[in-house]
């Protein structure tokens, strides 16, 4: 559950976050649409702890983590172009987030392969990241950010630069995990018919104000 | 333009229209004579006078041999590994922020970076206490301070093309900043700090000036022992010896260094452009603040005691150092054999040749290699050589090569503008090869069909680009001759010396007025030298503005 109340940035003085609030509840995928320039990917900054709020709290879970550094949050945040450690491989890089949290090993190795199971690369744990495709990013991206189970995960367009076909195969997938997974989701995109697919609940950035809290 | 910055043009060696025989063997024969006479027929005397199988078994099977080699070693090990530790943080700062003085903090380092080895151990005599002064922790402090450029600008480089997303990638994986340090950002820039590190190392492991002025017995690295050994003990052999058994150390470290590079390669996408952001939560501030005042207060006092040093004579405070520069009287009635004031004429002559020899072999060598295809690459890695090998090898091995009858060349007092010049070649080239490789072949296809020679339209579109490069190069040139120890220090006769040696000879007149005149001395070398090298950079900015 995550609930974002009354939240405020300003750049230069300029607000780009005016008093916006948001709700999504326990296991909801909900969809961010928005002209780029309207503060949706900073709305995903501000949840994951990325972005100093100038007003306003976001709780997880009921816990108020407004002050609380990115890194103790668990929130998982796949990035636009993905952000894949090029030092590690696959497997490295799903295993990130469990070494972190100290998971011994055997059970940490199961849990990549589980993850890469999920996504469809069954036995892709020994690739170099430069050897994988757009769209196999994607999937080890979104396998790294779900595999420590966070309470939330924040998706940053993250099947923009990808070719149309890809697009629209990767968006049925990405739905069908994130339900697998059950993970309460927040997605930011620029196309309705990706968040259609996709979300349970779509909104439009624009008209997120006070209202929207639930 | 995808062609390579140092390739040369096709169109000038194999079209039709390629220059006449005459001309390419004009530009190529200069410089390569220049590097052969000098440079190897120099480093084949010296093989050939430590491959012996006398003068090899006498120096490695003497321990002193081993016991210099191995303080060598370890003192470059250890400068390596402070130098990196120490300028992570300066590094860091000035790829991650912007602040104001963010720029000058980096050029005051580079101008470090540029100084003469001397005025480096003497600035780091003036600032440390008398029981520090000759110590191995002066030595190091030296080395840290005048390497730490390399971290800064090759670290740096690649931190601020570092994508903040990775880091911020691992912290939404739960990573705190000191795992983000240790997981992401240091594996990344592993890379970068085992080139810097590689770098250094070799500076470090030939270090000649700052030993000889911070140095004693026990502390003598390689490059003082060869010294030492030909010019003070008459060991000609054992020093031959020694200076192969440098190659060889320094060929080791370096091949070493690719090897592993190469074995670490990650491809890492990095930004295009540096992503700086100013501080803005108050812990940014106060490190930003901190680190780089501290970085300019480390680099800024030790600069600073030399100057004042250079006003304390034996009765107190005064200008006496600089007044009266050229009085070298130790007792009533005895002189010290070298004059100040002569000292500085010597070195101003011997720059003004160097940088004129450099500028029209690094000139012609320039084109040469841009324009005569196999034969050219060929020369470009002949004039690289002496970049890569030490000084003192360079020094000691025209000694020994043209000090025969009945061309008894030591005496002429060309031998250090040669030897400067020699050094000085391989800059020269460099920055003028990048612009000659930014010419557009089309203006000189334009030529052509205007009705113009190859000749002609070589003349008219490539030379008129060179005088820019060539001003920077001599600029370069005239401060790497005026700094320059290692070579001078086995090519310069009595009464003919630079302002190196004389520096050197002062400092060691511990409590004189002489010693005062060496940090004045110091001091004037230290700003002609950072003037010059300002110059030569203000000239190739202006050259980049369209």
């Amino acid at each position: 559950m995550l609930d974002v109340r009354d939240v405020t940035v300003r750049f230069d003085g300029a607000a780009v976050l005016d008093d916006v609030s948001l709700h999504v509840a326990d296991g909801e995928i909900v969809g961010l649409l928005g002209p780029s320039g309207s503060g949706k990917s900073t709305l995903l900054r501000v949840v994951a702890g990325l972005q100093v709020v100038d007003a306003g709290t976001v709780a997880l879970d009921g816990h108020d983590v407004t002050p609380m550094p990115t890194h103790r949050r668990s929130v998982g945040l796949v990035f636009q172009d993905a952000q894949l450690f090029p030092h590690r491989d696959v497997a490295g890089n799903i295993a990130f987030g469990l070494q972190m949290a100290r998971w011994p090993s055997p059970r940490s190795d199961a849990r990549v392969t589980e993850m890469l199971g999920l996504v469809g690369l069954a036995g892709f744990e020994r690739r170099a990241i430069a050897t994988l495709s757009g769209g196999e990013r994607t999937r080890v991206a979104l396998a790294r950010s779900l595999a420590p189970s966070p309470a939330v995960l924040l998706l940053d367009e993250p099947l923009t630069g990808l070719d149309r076909a890809l697009r629209d195969r990767l968006a049925d997938e990405l739905s069908t995990i994130l339900r697998a997974a059950g993970t309460t989701s927040l997605m930011v995109t620029h196309d309705p018919a990706e968040a259609e697919t996709i979300c349970d609940r779509v909104i439009e950035m624009g008209t997120l104000g006070r209202d929207d809290a639930e | 333009m995808d062609r390579r910055l140092d390739e040369g043009d096709a169109a000038l060696t194999t079209s039709p229209n390629r220059l006449p025989r005459w001309l390419l063997v004009a530009l190529v024969a200069p410089p390569g004579l220049f590097a052969l006479v000098f440079y190897a027929a120099p480093v084949l005397t010296l093989l050939a006078r430590a491959l012996t199988p006398g003068a090899l078994a006498d120096t490695l099977g003497d321990s002193d041999t081993w016991r210099v080699v191995w303080f060598t070693t370890w003192q470059a090990v250890l400068s390596t590994v402070l130098t990196i530790v120490v300028g992570l943080a300066p590094a860091y700062v000035c790829a991650r922020y912007r602040f104001a003085g963010r720029r000058l903090l980096v050029g005051l380092l580079t101008g470090v970076f540029v100084l003469p080895t001397v005025v480096m151990g003497a600035a780091m005599l003036a600032v440390l206490p008398d029981s520090m002064e000759r110590t191995v922790w002066a030595i190091l402090a030296a080395h840290v301070l005048f390497n730490l450029a390399v971290v800064v600008r090759v670290v740096g480089a690649v931190w601020e093309h570092l994508p903040r997303e990775l880091e911020h990638a691992a912290a939404t994986l739960g990573a705190s900043r000191r795992q983000v340090a240790r997981h992401v950002t240091l594996p990344l820039l592993r890379p970068a700090i085992g080139a810097a590190g590689a770098i250094v190392f070799v500076f470090t492991f030939t270090s000649f000036g700052v030993v000889r002025i911070l140095g004693g017995s026990g502390r003598t690295t390689v490059e003082v022992e060869v010294w030492r050994q030909a010019t003070q003990l008459d060991g000609i052999d054992v020093a031959a010896v020694l200076t192969v058994v440098q190659l060889l150390l320094v060929g080791g470290a370096v091949a070493w260094s690719l090897w592993i590079q190469r074995r670490h390669r990650t491809t890492l996408a990095l930004l295009t452009s540096a992503d700086r952001q100013r501080p803005r939560t108050a812990r940014q501030r106060v490190l930003v603040a901190a680190t780089a005042a501290a970085t300019a207060l480390v680099v800024l006092i030790p600069l600073g005691a030399m100057f004042a040093r250079s006003l304390r004579t034996p009765d107190g405070y005064s200008l006496a150092a600089w007044t009266d520069m050229g009085e070298t009287e130790i007792r009533p009635g005895v002189r010290l054999g070298l004059d100040p004031t002569e000292a500085m004429l010597n070195s101003l002559r011997a720059a003004g040749l160097a940088t004129l020899l450099a500028v029209v072999i690094g000139g012609l060598a320039a084109l040469a290699i841009h324009s005569a295809g196999r034969h050219g690459r060929l020369l470009d890695a002949g004039l690289m050589l002496p970049l890569g090998t030490s000084a003192v090898t360079i020094g000691f091995g025209m000694l020994i090569t043209f000090d025969v009858d009945p061309i008894d060349w030591r005496a002429s007092p060309l031998l250090v503008p040669i030897g400067h010049a020699l050094i000085a070649v391989p800059f020269v080239v460099r920055t003028t090869l990048g612009v000659l490789a930014a010419i557009d072949p089309r203006l000189r296809e334009a030529a052509a069909t205007l009705g113009a020679t190859p000749t002609r339209a070589w003349a008219a579109v490539t030379l008129p680009t060179l005088w820019r490069p060539l001003a920077v190069g001599a600029g370069l040139a005239g401060a790497i001759s005026l700094g320059e120890f290692g070579a001078t220090s086995f090519l310069s006769r009595r009464d003919t010396e630079t302002m190196p040696l004389a520096i050197e000879q002062l400092l060691g007149r511990t409590g004189s007025v002489l010693q005062a005149q060496g940090y004045a001395l110091a001091v004037i070398l230290a700003a002609t030298t950072v003037a010059l090298v300002v110059l030569g950079e203000l000239v190739r900015d202006r050259a980049r503005r369209p």
